[in-house]
Order: structure tokens, then sequence, then C-alpha cells
């Protein structure tokens, strides 16, 4: 045992200890390579930007004064509540969005190729392209959205312009964008619960809304784990629509983590922008 | 009376998703249409007047025909950044699934790190420049695969156990090396959880406005959405070009889903939900 090679022990059905493992440890190599030298270096090289920030505090280290320059931007703190509230809005709303249309389609109902694509298809459009469409759609006063909402006698909100509001409007398009997606991955997950357990529950007398409580959202837990864990992660990250609707105004109301950091590169406080990134992560 | 709901449940259906979601598809698609004047309404109206094909004209060959500079790069960049993701992260996943080593748990941590990390811009830029990527497109090709490995990698881990191990076996005995058995055995075999994965990855990076901006600055270099943006601010008056542009570039990624559009459940019913 205490020579037992890795490959070896990876093998066991090796009829020689000279054989060779079927599942060769150079298969990682590419990978490794492009994601070692492309993200893990320069992620823990900014680690280390933003930790010398307490081992070097009188030292004279460049990295320290842009560091503090960030800090004192009163607008971080504001940038990180609004990343995480927008990264918890969405995947949300994706989440109960998305189980409810993939029920609704994997039921019987009519239209259902149509009502997939459709759902599917704001997927596919650019995310630029969707934030520029909503923000004309969205004006507070010649937008097509307010302008129905008249029609039928409500006053519409300045969705983009009022501070308070800007933010969700950009996550309710965020949700319109991605609410495909979720729903694509629940369809799976509904569609592979196998047969047996709604007929047996039937059979106990449950009611329509019992299975869906007792079986179907048990059973496609995993579909859950992957929406969340993709819409929250892209929620996080989020800096396309953000940019493209609001550019974090106004104001500075929707300013997210990633747009905070992509005006400090523009401005060109390059050295802050390390910090930034581990303040969100962290 | 079961009947008769599904009915009124299906109706319902039809009449909100048309508002919810036809009705801003078909508000790109008529600003297309219009003329420089009527767009600038920017109502939902029937256009006076075909202008499409003036539109497109006009949007292709503005600035030197950027727009198709833009799409060569953006197919460019799309193609050999998927190529790359789905063997890598095939290759990656097949040995992490099948051989138990100590360094497994270490692997693991790592990509779901690159999951839940946001990428470190401005070190990678520096890296870049060192390496003498910085602005060119096969740099952004490598910063792209190594954005969508981890995922990738997580979805094909978990499609690969459900395919049995006897299969290796079986062809490891009938004497086939370690490559074939994944080239020639495992990667056909995987071919739905590809295709979910191929639908993903090339939406994701032929949409992808961020990592552009920042890793690949230029004109000569432009990818199609950074072209949108550079529309927006010299046609801040010229909308029926801005919706045009969206349109056009919109037919890529449509054409992959159509491509696709009966195998994408398939793959994520084996593969991600599962994980």
């Amino acid at each position: 045992m205490a020579v037992m090679t890795e490959t070896a022990a990876a093998a066991p059905m090796a009829p020689t200890p000279k054989r060779r493992s079927p599942y060769p440890g150079w298969f990682f190599l590419p990978a490794a390579i492009i994601y070692g030298v492309l993200f893990l270096l320069p992620t823990f090289a900014s680690l280390y930007f933003s930790l010398t920030r307490w081992t070097l505090f009188n030292s004279t280290f460049i990295g320290l004064d842009n560091f503090a320059q960030f800090l004192r931007e009163p607008f971080l703190v504001k940038g990180l509540i609004n990343t995480v509230l927008y990264a918890v809005i969405t995947s949300g709303l994706k989440v109960v969005l998305g189980l409810m249309l993939a029920v609704l389609l994997t039921s019987q109902i009519a239209a259902r190729g149509y009502l997939r694509s459709v759902v599917f298809f704001p997927v596919l459009v650019s995310t630029v392209g969707v934030g520029i469409t909503f923000t004309i759609l969205m004006h507070p006063t010649q937008g097509m959205i307010n302008e129905a909402l008249a029609m039928i006698g409500i006053k519409g909100p300045g969705w983009l312009v009022n501070p308070s509001l800007a933010l969700f409007s950009v996550a309710l398009v965020d949700v319109w964008k991605g609410v495909g997606l979720a729903t694509v991955i629940y369809i799976a997950g509904i569609v592979a619960i196998p047969k047996d357990y709604y007929e047996a529950a039937r059979i106990d007398g449950s009611t329509k809304f019992q299975s869906f409580l007792y079986v179907t959202l048990p059973l496609c837990r995993p579909a859950t784990v992957t929406v969340i864990l993709l819409s929250f992660i892209g929620g996080l990250r989020t800096f396309d629509l953000i940019w493209a609707m609001t550019r974090g105004g106004p104001g500075f109301a929707s300013d997210t983590i990633a747009s905070v950091i992509y005006k400090q590169y523009q401005a060109g406080f390059m050295a802050s922008a390390p910090p930034a990134t581990w303040c969100c992560s962290s | 009376m079961s009947l008769l709901r599904n009915y009124w449940l299906s109706a319902v259906a039809i009449v909100v998703s048309a508002v919810v979601f036809l009705v801003p598809f078909s508000f790109i698609i008529l600003m297309a249409f219009k003329d420089k004047t009527q767009a600038q309404l920017l109502d939902f109206s029937w256009p006076q007047g075909m202008h499409l094909w003036t539109n497109i004209v006009e949007v292709v060959t503005t600035r030197n025909w950027m727009l198709l500079t833009a799409f060569i790069n953006s197919t460019i960049l799309t193609v050999a950044s998927v190529t790359l993701v789905v063997i890598f992260s095939a290759m990656v996943g097949f040995v992490l699934q099948r051989r138990k080593t100590r360094f497994n748990g270490l692997i693991e941590f790592l990509i779901l790190a690159g999951l839940m990390l946001p990428p470190a811009v401005v070190p990678t830029i520096w890296l870049l420049q060192g390496l003498g990527l910085f602005g060119k497109l096969h740099g952004l090709v490598l910063v792209e695969v190594a954005y969508s490995l981890p995922f990738s990698i997580l979805l094909y881990r978990a499609f690969i156990a459900t395919i049995p191990r006897d299969l290796d076996e079986a062809a490891i005995i009938d004497g086939a090396r370690p490559f074939d058995v994944f080239f020639r055995i495992i990667l056909p075999l995987l071919w739905p959880v590809t295709v979910t994965n191929i639908v993903v990855q090339s939406v994701a990076i032929f949409n992808d406005f961020t990592n552009p901006l920042y890793y690949l600055p230029g004109n000569a270099n432009a990818t199609v959405q950074l072209t949108l943006y550079n529309f927006q601010s010299q046609f801040s008056t010229s909308y029926n070009l801005l919706f045009t542009n969206i349109a056009l570039i919109t037919i890529p990624p449509l054409i992959v889903f159509l491509f696709f559009n009966r195998q994408i459940v398939a793959g994520m019913t084996a593969g991600a939900v599962k994980g």
C-alpha cells in the first residue's frame, strides 16, 4: 500500500503496476493552463493587492493610496447593497416565474411549442439591445408601457428616472430576459420526474396542488439549485444591462459593483479596481 | 370541465405571452422598417413605407463596413472559444469524474471559485499585455475560454457520471489507448449535453459585451455588441438604424437556436439538472 502511486490508486483494475491509467492526468493540462494563467493568477494577484492594505500600512506602496481613495468613495457601499439586492430579486423572481411557466408548459395546454419558443427567445437577443429597447419603452411620458397604463387609467411610474425604482426596473428587465433559461431548466427537471409518483399521489387522493407541493417541488430541487446558482452569480456580476439602461443612474441610485469598477477604470484609477473586486466578492 | 379550464388557461397564456414578449420584439422589428423621421417619434405604430433595405444598407456600410468586420470577429471569437471550451472541459470532466485522487477536492474548489468570484479585470489586462495578447482576438478567445470553463466542466462531470464505467473498461480491454477511449467512445456519447453547452455558451459569448469592452479595445477589433454602442452614440437620433442593427445581430443566435431547439431540453435533463 505504501508504494501505491497515484496512478495505480486511480486504476485498481490494472493488471500490472506498469500499466498507464486509462484516465490520463494530462487531460487536465490544456484547461488548467488557460484557467490558471487567465483566471487564477489575476485573481490571486488582486487578492494580494487588496491584502497589502493591512500588512503594508505604513509603506509607500502605490496601491495604498488608490485603495484608500476607493474606500472613501461613498457609493461603494451603495453599490454593494444594490448588487446583492439585484441578485436576490432577479434570482428569486426567476425561480418563481420559471417554475410556474415550466409547470404550465408541461401541462396539457394548447400552443406549447409556441409558448416555449416565445419565452426562450429573449435569451437569444443581445443584452445591450434589450437594454436600449426597454429604455425607450420605459420612458416616463412617451414610453409605451406608461402610455398603455394611461389608457386604462393608471399613471405609470418613472421607471428609470425615479431613483428608488430604477434598480428594480432594470431587475425586471433582467428577469424578462433570463426567465426563459430558468424555464427550460425547470422543464427538464419536471420531465425527468417519473409519472408513477403522480399516479401514486392521485390514488392516495391528493389534489393537483398537493401533487405540485409534495411531488414536483421536492423532486425538482436539483433544477432549483441550478437556477439559483446561475441567476445569482449572473446577478452579482451584472453589468451590460445596467450600463445600457441607466449607467448606474439617476445619480448613483442603480450603481452596482461592476458599474462602479468600470467607472473607476474609465476614470483611470487602474490600481483601485482590484480592491473593489475583492470587496464585492468577499 | 377540465377541458374548458384548459382552454381558458391556454387563451390567457397566449394573450399574456403576446403582450409581455411579442410586443417588445415587434417594436424592434417595426422600428427597423421605419424611416428616420418616423422612428424619431419612438411610438408603436405601423411604418409608413418599407425602409428596411435602405436601413440595412446604411447600417452595414457605416464607418467603413464596421458591422461586417464585427460580424467576422464575433463569429471567429464564438466558434473558437466554444470549440475549445467543449473539448477542454469534457476532458477535465471525464478524468475528474473517473479518477478519484486526493487532488479532486482542490480541483473542485478551484472550479467553484471560478463560478463565484468575479474576474479580476485589471490584473488580467496587465497579464495580457505582458503576454502580448492584449487587444488581440486570440487573447480574448483564451479569456472567454477561461471564464466559461467552470460551468462547462460541472455540466460535463454530472453527465459523465451517468455513463457506465464498463464502457471504458471494455474499450481498454480491446486495446484502445486512453486518447481513443475519450475521443472515440466517450465524447460522442456526450452529444446531448454538448448541445446544451454549445447553445448556452455560444449565445453568452456572442452577446458578451463586458469582456470585449475591457480586453479588445479599438475599432478594428469591434465585436457586434460594441457596434451597437458605437451606433448609439454616433446616431443619437437615428433610432431606425439602431434597431436595424439590434435585429441584424440577433439573427446568428436565432439560427443556433432553431438548429438545436429540440435538443436543448434533452441535454438539460441529462446533465445540468442532476448536478
